[in-house]
């Protein structure tokens, strides 16, 4: 017993270190975000200071913040919602009536996740163009159904597969129909999978910064393209950088944080157990 | 597969018919819209790789052959772009994959507080590339103002000014950072796939944790590296973002990777031929980790 409590404190004392370093820069930014603009620059840098609300409050009552964040929020739960009346009826299928070709078809919806999306950038921009989808939330919201729908077809499917078949199976026996089987068994038995696939589907989204930033402008731009607007910002600006920052990864990151169990699973497609 | 399988007409699960018309309706809308997203476009880049294609011009549209991968190969921001390419994709890797072993074997161990360092430690993976990209260059970077001109001035040092003298490196910094908990929590997940039994044996045996690294935990992790490595090249084939609010693949080409520099042919140049051949040298690059990661997720995938 004593050995494993000094085991613990040796790990304890090297693991936590090397955990407050990695997050260094997401606390940094976060106090920064309560500093004046002349505080948040000044040498050496300060970790004591009154903290304000005014980069929070500059931040907010900018209109276009408000209108990217609103982008943000419509589109990447809007693609997740599609991606998912997509998916649910492909991935049941492939899960409980597999053929032959249901592993490949599956990998082939894992291929196209593997195109780069600059090959494919000069098609996309110039179709986007002549659609009029340019700067369109409807053109970003449905370039994320499809680049997510390969993975949330495939975290179904790995959970519609762990629906002990039993289940359905005596179901069956008592004579429930389909609709009945649909609704009342896989649903409730596999809707902690489907919520744990949809907070990663919203997740990849809101973080997107290829498609955004070529796709979008003024308009239409969520907050990962709005947020490369302070590339090349006037006067001092850390203080507002950082409030604004904080923003708009804060919901995303305690999302991350709840499906971190599960995100394992849809980013290997499987291919680590 | 039987022969008896293809003649069997039920749907019974566990049972495998060669094709069922009743489950094609239900797939049918996936497969279409991932066909017009993923094949449509591809044609069409290999369509326009072949042909004289400039925005500013459209009226000189015509057949190329293989002029624009002429002119792509000798361009001199290539050679540049590709080497620029590949110490983003070994850099990131060699730093991930490294640190992720080791922080997997770490945070395998009970200590006090792990579920929190744990959750702290995964955080930089959830922001998204603008902030991290920005975050570091303005607050931690920045030669005069930064945290880590500060720390070198402490320590005596003059700080590192990194956007105009190591681009690069600052970039390959910043991706690592974002990266290295993708590689924690794939290696973390593998770990504990390993039989505590193993280890048992192993310790019993006599090996020391150096002996225990090397022979059981090494091996043990070698597939899920060899995923890692596979899965972070593709993504890291195209950096984009970041590049784009740091430096704008500056100065000169210092840091432009071939995502960017197909970016500017496309986009800031409107050639179309060019950028399209490029798209398709970056395609070729991709599906060379492609078809390694592919061949272990068909062994692991059961249907």
């Amino acid at each position: 017993m004593k050995k494993t409590l000094r085991s613990k404190a040796f790990f304890t004392a090297a693991a936590w270190p090397v955990s407050l370093v990695v997050f260094f820069p997401i606390f940094w930014m976060l106090i920064s975000g309560f500093k004046t603009e002349v505080e948040a620059v000044s040498t050496p840098p300060r970790l004591v200071f009154r903290p304000t609300l005014e980069n929070y409050a500059a931040v907010w009552q900018r209109a276009d913040y408000v209108g990217h964040a609103v982008n943000s929020v419509l589109i990447s739960f809007g693609s997740t919602l599609l991606a998912l009346a997509f998916a649910l009826p492909a991935a049941y299928a492939m899960a409980f009536f597999p053929t032959r070709r249901t592993k490949s078809t599956l990998l082939w919806m894992l291929s196209t996740k593997m195109l780069p999306p600059v090959g494919v950038l000069v098609p996309i921009y110039l179709l986007f163009r002549d659609l009029g989808l340019l700067d369109k939330r409807l053109g970003l919201l449905s370039v994320y159904t499809l680049i997510n729908l390969p993975i949330v077809v495939w975290m179904l499917f790995t959970f519609f597969k762990e629906v002990p078949r039993e289940v359905l199976e005596a179901a069956r026996m008592d004579g429930a129909g389909p609709r009945h089987e649909i609704l009342n068994l896989l649903l409730p038995l596999s809707l902690p999978g489907i919520v744990s696939t949809a907070l990663l589907a919203v997740i990849l989204s809101w973080n997107e910064a290829f498609w955004s930033l070529n796709l979008t402008a003024a308009k239409a731009a969520p907050l990962t393209a709005f947020m490369a607007s302070f590339s090349s910002p006037e006067g001092l600006f850390w203080a507002k950088l950082s409030a604004a920052s904080t923003m708009a990864i804060a919901p995303i990151v305690v999302f991350g944080w709840l499906s971190q169990r599960q995100l394992v699973r849809g980013l290997t497609f499987g291919a680590v157990k | 597969m039987t022969a008896s399988s293809d003649s069997s007409r039920s749907a019974a699960p566990g049972r495998k018919s060669r094709r069922n018309p009743r489950t094609l309706p239900f797939l049918l809308p996936s497969l279409v819209v991932l066909f017009l997203w993923a094949v449509v476009p591809l044609v069409m880049t290999i369509w326009f790789s072949f042909e004289r294609y400039n925005l500013l011009n459209p009226a000189q549209r015509g057949f190329a052959r293989f002029e624009n991968y002429r002119f792509l190969l000798s361009d001199p921001g290539l050679a540049r772009a590709l080497v620029n390419t590949f110490v983003l994709v070994g850099g990131v890797l060699a730093i991930t994959v490294v640190f992720g072993t080791l922080l997997a074997v770490l945070f395998d161990q009970p200590f006090f507080g792990r579920g929190i360092a744990r959750v702290l430690v995964i955080a930089p993976f959830f922001v998204m590339p603008t902030v991290s990209a920005l975050i570091w260059k303005n607050m931690l970077m920045d030669p005069v103002n930064g945290v880590f001109g500060f720390l070198m001035r402490s320590a005596g040092l003059s700080p590192i000014d990194w956007f105009s003298k190591a681009p690069l490196a600052a970039i390959v910094i910043i991706v690592a950072w974002q990266w290295l908990p993708f590689a924690l929590l794939i290696l973390l997940t593998a770990l504990q796939s390993l039989d505590p039994e193993t280890r048992e044996s192993a310790r019993m045996d006599g090996a020391g944790p150096f002996a225990m690294f090397s022979f059981i935990i090494l091996p043990h992790l070698r597939r899920a590296i060899g995923v890692v490595v596979m899965i972070e090249t593709i993504f890291l084939l195209t950096i984009f973002a970041e590049i784009f609010v740091t430096t704008a693949g500056g100065p000169g080409l210092a840091s432009t990777n071939l995502a960017f520099l197909i970016y500017r042919f496309a986009l800031l140049e409107f050639d179309i031929g060019g950028a399209s051949a490029g798209g398709i040298l970056a395609i070729v690059l991709a599906n060379i980790a492609a078809i390694f990661l592919m061949r272990t997720i068909s062994r692991n995938l059961e249907t």
